[in-house]
Parts: structure tokens; C-alpha cells; sequence
């Protein structure tokens, strides 16, 4: 017995040296998608503030989400997610409630990135970047389009060389704004209409494609596709006669946002790291490496004007894209989204 | 000697890691299925039938009757090309058949997505067939090869025909010469024997290998994803986009049960033919 008492409070000791050392250590967790911040964002967050923070890559908002629904957001510190996926997050009651104080760069974001649909106030997500989606088009060999329907119903010269975004709510939201509806619209009638519109695009599409539709572009596999207009550009800084455009029935306003997890063990790091980003300097680097626009208008203001020449779309206003509505939750909605694409994917 | 335990203690690792690492997540992801989704993903722990009802439903009924449908074509071409394939290569000189067969499998030695990616250099509209076309002096437009339902089955025939190859050499280098010739003797013709003789003999290979590609070209969604631009939507698609796009895990847990019970059944079927073919040959061991 006396032997087994120092042996078994070594164990008891030992085990708690071992569950509490990863505690302690325990870096702050931030999920993103794969290039979506500078390289060396990380690094150099982790060398001016003393933290230790880690990247883990998300390859979609729905990869994350089934993540983080099934651990109730433990594990994760910050997470990039679109706007509609922090709306869940919100919902579910994953979201920090945002304290402003701990956020002094706030102040950098323009008025309009205060007054977003999805969360007015950014009380609990904060836009990192944001932008348009529409038509993405090589001006050499196609005339420059102005409608959705250029790319719903090519002319024959165009058919069989564009693609479509595969993501259900961008897929749907071409036929949405094609036919004049809400990107968030959900009556049966109307989303019957936009299925059967999308079906007979799908006759004329090359693909669906929603990562390297600017490498065909480039390739001249394709000539017009369905595009985020900071994707768009890195067919432009390939081939200077690729182009951007919104057509003229308008687009969806995206945002991409970071959000802080309630279950987050540590907060303040994470404050750290979201106010870190907002640094005009920081988010213009951002800026410059994603080529996306950021609702930073400190960051906007110190990029380089032929940054803003090369790549035109990162011009477009905040002003003119608060005009277009944003991709909302639709809740139990998206279910019968799903089944939609569903059926306009296996029509044949 | 029957209370040799060594054959069981040998087995214990394999079978505790296929049970521990297969089987029960394989049973837990099943027991979803059962289960109803939240709005947001997640599952509510309400026991219902409808997941399973939904597999039935006309629109992912008819993607399963389509994938079967691909995977069947597939395997057949395989099966064709591969037997084919075996055939030679078993008539061949015995010394030169390891070689043989290690070509026919050296694909297998590069990553099955690099496999899959060379389809796309080969067939795009800007790609090396129609540039070679082009170069040989073809002046028209070329069709878009890719992003097809045929470059779709091309990938997977390509993909799989090894094992065919395999699975049909096996029993094609057993056969006894003497009963061919015996067949001969008693006034075949080639092609009489051939389809009398030896192709009931190897028919046994020809059901593995054609259970193996549709198994496994049912399943896939990397290549209808690639190869058919994601036009094309496989039940493998179906099953991961529940998973990971549409976060409905009950419904990919049915989707996934009732692709592995049409598995299972096609796969004792094969069980049953080579059972046949082995009884036919009497007790030869």
C-alpha cells in the first residue's frame, strides 16, 4: 500500500501535467479557406502580439459548418464562413456577441459594412471581404455581355463554352436574378420557374465549375463564366483580356465574414486576432493578395491605384453594392434549395 | 492440432481494426438513417422512416437507375477490353507473362486523381487530341470530348480495367491446353470451342471483374466531378453532397445503406457464380 501511494500520485500528477499542458499551449484556431489571406498572415500575427495561433483550411462554408454543428463550435477560435452561414452560426447560438471595445479597428470599415442586411451592427460577425458575383468573359472572342440571360441562353457561337457556378445558392441565384426575383425568393411557383430555367442553361454549359473557371478562361476552354468578381481576377492577372461585368439585372452583395465561436476558450486572442485583420495595413495586404475587395475604407485607400486599373472590379463602391440584396438564411428552405439543384443537376 | 489457436491469434489484429475502424463507424453511420436533420444540419434524435422512403422518391431514384446505368457500361467495356486483354496475355509465352501483367497494373503506381487529370489534358477542347487533330490538318470545330457522359465512363473503364485484366488472366492461365485441344479433336472449330470451352471456364473471372468496376464506378464521385464538368451526378455525388454540401447526414446515411446493400447482393451474386463455375469442375481443389 505504501508503495502504490507515491506510484499512483506520480500517475495522478503526470495526468494532470498532460491534460493541462495542451491547455495551456492550446493555440488559437482559426479556419479559412485555402489562399484566402496573405501567406504570412499567420506568422505575422503570431510574432506582433505574442500568440499562437494556427490555420486550418475549410474547402467550403458547408465543410465547416457540418464541423462545427456537430461539436458545437468547440474547437475552433475564429472561423471564415459567408455571410449566410454566420446567420445560422448566430442562430444556433454559436456566435460570440461581438464586444466593439475589444475591436478598436472597427472604426476602419466603411459606414456602409455597419449597415449589412444580414447583421446590422456587426454584432455578431465582422466582414473581412466582400464583392459582387456576375459574368466573367474573355472580350477577345466574345462580345461583352449584359444580361444573365447571355449566359442562360448563349448565342450558338457561345454555347457549350461557359460554365456555372456548382454552389447551390449562386447556381439558383443566376436564375433568380435572371427572371427578376429575390436571391433569397422561395415560393414554390417562382423557384419552379428558376429550376426549369437553369435546366435548359445546363444544355449549353460546358460545366459547372467553381474553382478553376478562370484557368478555362484562360485556356480558352470556355468564354464566358458564371464568377465572384475577386476570382475573376486571377484570369485578368493572366490574360489582360479577360473581363468582369454585372449584368445588368444585378447581382447578389457577398460577404465574407469572421466570426468569433462562443465556445472559444480563448477569446481575448481571438478579439486579438479579428482587430489584427482590420488594421488598415493588414487588410489592405489582405486586399492585395486575395484581390478582393475589403469593407476596410482605410485599407481601400492605401492601395496602389494600378492595382485598381489591372483589376477594375476592385474599384466597384461600397455605395453601388449595398444596392443588391444579400444571400440571406433561409432556414428550412434550404432543403428543398438542395433538392432543386438536385434536380437541375441530374436532368439531363 | 484442433486446439491450435495460432491461426486466431494471427487473425485478432486484422479483425479487431476492421471491426473497430469499419465496422461500427460503418453501423453508426448507418443508424442515421433512421434519425431525422435538423434545420440547419445536425440530427434530431426522432426515429422515422422517411430517409429511407426518400431514396425511392422518383428524382433520386432515377440517379441511382443512371449510375447503375453508367457503372454498367463501364464495367462491361471493361470487361470486353480486359478479357481481351488476358487473353493475349495468357497465350503468350509463360516467361512473358509477369511482365505483361506488371504493365497492365504499373497505372496503379501513380496517384488515381493524376490518372483522372490526364484525362482532362487529353480531352479538353484546347487539349492534345484536338490539338493533334489540328495538326494533322483538321480545320472544323471539334465537339467538347470532356465534360461527357462518355468521358465519364472512358475514366472509369480506364481507371479499373486492371483489375479485369487480373481477374480474368486468373482463370484463363489455369485452363488445361489438353481440353482445349481434346474439344478440337472432337471437331470444333476455334471459335466453337472458345465460346463452349473456354469462355464458360473463365466465366468466373469475368463476374469478378465485372462486379468489381461496378462496384466501385457506382460509388465514385471523382470522376463524374472532373470527368463530367458536375454535370453528371452520380449516386456517390448524391451520397456526398448530403455530407458535405447539403449537411443532411440521415438521408446520405440512407443513400449510403441501400448503395451497400445493392453492393452486398451483387457481390454474393458473383459469390454464387464462381461457386457454380468451381462445382462444374468437380472436386479439384
Amino acid at each position: 500500500m505504501s508503495q502504490h501511494l507515491p506510484r499512483a500520485s506520480f500517475c495522478l500528477t503526470a495526468a494532470l501535467v498532460a491534460f493541462s499542458l495542451p491547455a495551456l499551449a492550446d493555440p488559437l484556431t482559426v479556419s479559412n479557406w485555402d489562399g484566402y489571406m496573405a501567406a504570412d498572415a499567420i506568422d505575422n500575427f503570431n510574432a506582433e502580439t505574442g500568440n499562437e495561433a494556427e490555420l486550418v483550411l475549410h474547402a467550403t462554408n458547408e465543410e465547416i459548418m457540418g464541423k462545427l454543428i456537430a461539436s458545437k463550435g468547440v474547437g475552433y477560435d475564429v472561423v471564415f464562413v459567408s455571410s449566410p452561414f454566420a446567420e445560422v452560426l448566430n442562430n444556433l447560438g454559436l456566435a460570440e456577441e461581438l464586444d466593439h471595445a475589444k475591436l478598436s479597428n472597427m472604426a476602419n470599415l466603411y459606414a456602409e459594412a455597419n449597415a449589412l442586411q444580414h447583421d446590422p451592427g456587426n454584432t455578431f460577425s465582422v466582414p473581412y471581404a466582400w464583392g459582387t458575383t456576375g459574368l466573367c468573359y474573355r472580350s477577345d472572342l466574345v462580345d461583352a455581355p449584359t444580361s444573365w440571360n447571355d449566359l442562360l441562353k448563349p448565342a450558338d457561337s457561345v454555347a457549350g463554352k461557359t460554365t456555372m457556378l456548382a454552389t447551390d445558392r449562386w447556381l439558383l441565384a443566376a436564375g433568380q436574378l435572371a427572371l427578376g426575383y429575390s436571391v433569397n425568393e422561395t415560393d414554390a411557383d417562382k423557384m419552379a420557374e428558376v429550376r426549369d430555367l437553369l435546366i435548359e442553361a445546363k444544355g449549353t454549359l460546358l460545366a459547372y465549375d467553381d474553382t478553376t473557371f478562370y484557368a478555362k478562361l484562360v485556356s480558352g476552354e470556355a468564354e464566358l463564366v458564371h464568377a465572384w468578381d475577386g476570382w475573376c481576377n486571377y484570369g485578368i492577372g493572366e490574360n489582360a483580356d479577360i473581363k468582369y461585368t454585372i449584368p445588368e439585372e444585378g447581382s447578389d452583395l457577398w460577404v465574407d465574414t469572421m466570426v468569433i465561436l462562443k465556445a472559444s476558450e480563448n477569446k481575448d486572442a481571438a478579439y486579438a486576432f479579428v482587430n489584427y485583420i482590420l488594421d488598415a495595413d493588414n487588410h489592405r495586404w489582405a486586399a492585395e493578395n486575395i484581390l478582393y475587395k475589403v469593407p476596410n475604407e482605410a485599407a481601400m485607400a492605401g492601395l496602389d491605384a494600378s492595382l485598381i486599373e489591372t483589376f477594375p472590379n476592385m474599384g466597384i463602391q461600397p455605395a453601388e453594392m449595398l444596392a443588391f440584396e444579400q444571400l440571406r438564411d433561409v432556414g428550412a428552405a434550404q432543403r428543398d434549395y438542395s433538392r432543386l439543384v438536385s434536380e437541375i443537376k441530374a436532368a439531363n | 492440432m484442433t486446439s491450435d489457436r495460432r491461426p486466431l491469434i494471427l487473425m485478432t489484429p486484422a479483425l479487431l481494426w476492421l471491426f473497430g475502424l469499419m465496422v461500427v463507424p460503418c453501423v453508426l453511420i448507418l443508424a442515421l438513417a433512421f434519425f431525422r436533420r435538423g434545420i440547419y444540419g445536425g440530427i434530431e434524435y426522432t426515429l422515422t422512416f422517411e430517409n429511407i422512403a426518400l431514396v425511392f422518391d422518383p428524382l433520386y431514384f432515377h440517379i441511382f437507375m443512371k449510375s447503375a446505368g453508367i457503372a454498367g457500361l463501364s464495367a462491361a467495356i471493361a470487361c470486353v477490353l480486359g478479357y481481351a486483354a488476358a487473353y493475349a496475355i495468357a497465350a503468350m509465352p509463360r516467361r512473358h507473362q509477369p511482365m505483361l501483367l506488371f504493365f497492365a497494373v504499373l497505372p496503379f503506381w501513380s496517384n488515381y486523381l493524376v490518372r483522372t487529370y490526364a484525362w482532362i489534358v487529353l480531352l479538353n477542347r484546347e487539349g492534345l487530341i484536338v490539338n493533334l487533330a489540328r495538326w494533322i490538318g483538321y480545320q472544323g470545330e471539334l465537339p467538347s470530348m470532356l465534360y461527357t457522359e462518355s468521358a465519364v465512363v472512358v475514366g472509369l473503364v480506364y481507371n479499373y480495367l486492371p483489375f479485369v485484366i487480373l481477374s480474368c488472366y486468373a482463370p484463363l492461365s489455369r485452363l488445361n491446353p489438353d481440353i482445349a485441344e481434346a474439344s478440337r479433336d472432337l471437331g470444333a472449330s476455334g471459335w466453337t470451342t472458345f465460346r463452349r470451352v473456354t469462355l464458360p471456364m473463365s466465366l468466373p473471372g469475368i463476374a469478378t471483374g465485372f462486379v468489381f468496376v461496378f462496384v466501385l464506378s457506382i460509388g465514385n464521385f471523382v470522376t463524374p466531378a472532373l470527368l463530367g464538368g458536375g454535370q453528371f451526378q452520380m449516386i456517390g455525388n448524391l451520397v456526398y453532397a448530403q455530407f458535405l454540401t447539403a449537411n443532411d447526414w440521415p438521408f446520405g446515411a440512407a443513400l449510403s445503406m441501400v448503395l451497400i446493400l445493392v453492393m452486398l447482393g451483387l457481390l454474393m451474386l458473383q459469390a454464387v457464380v464462381a461457386e457454380r463455375a468451381s462445382g462444374g469442375k468437380g472436386q479439384d481443389g
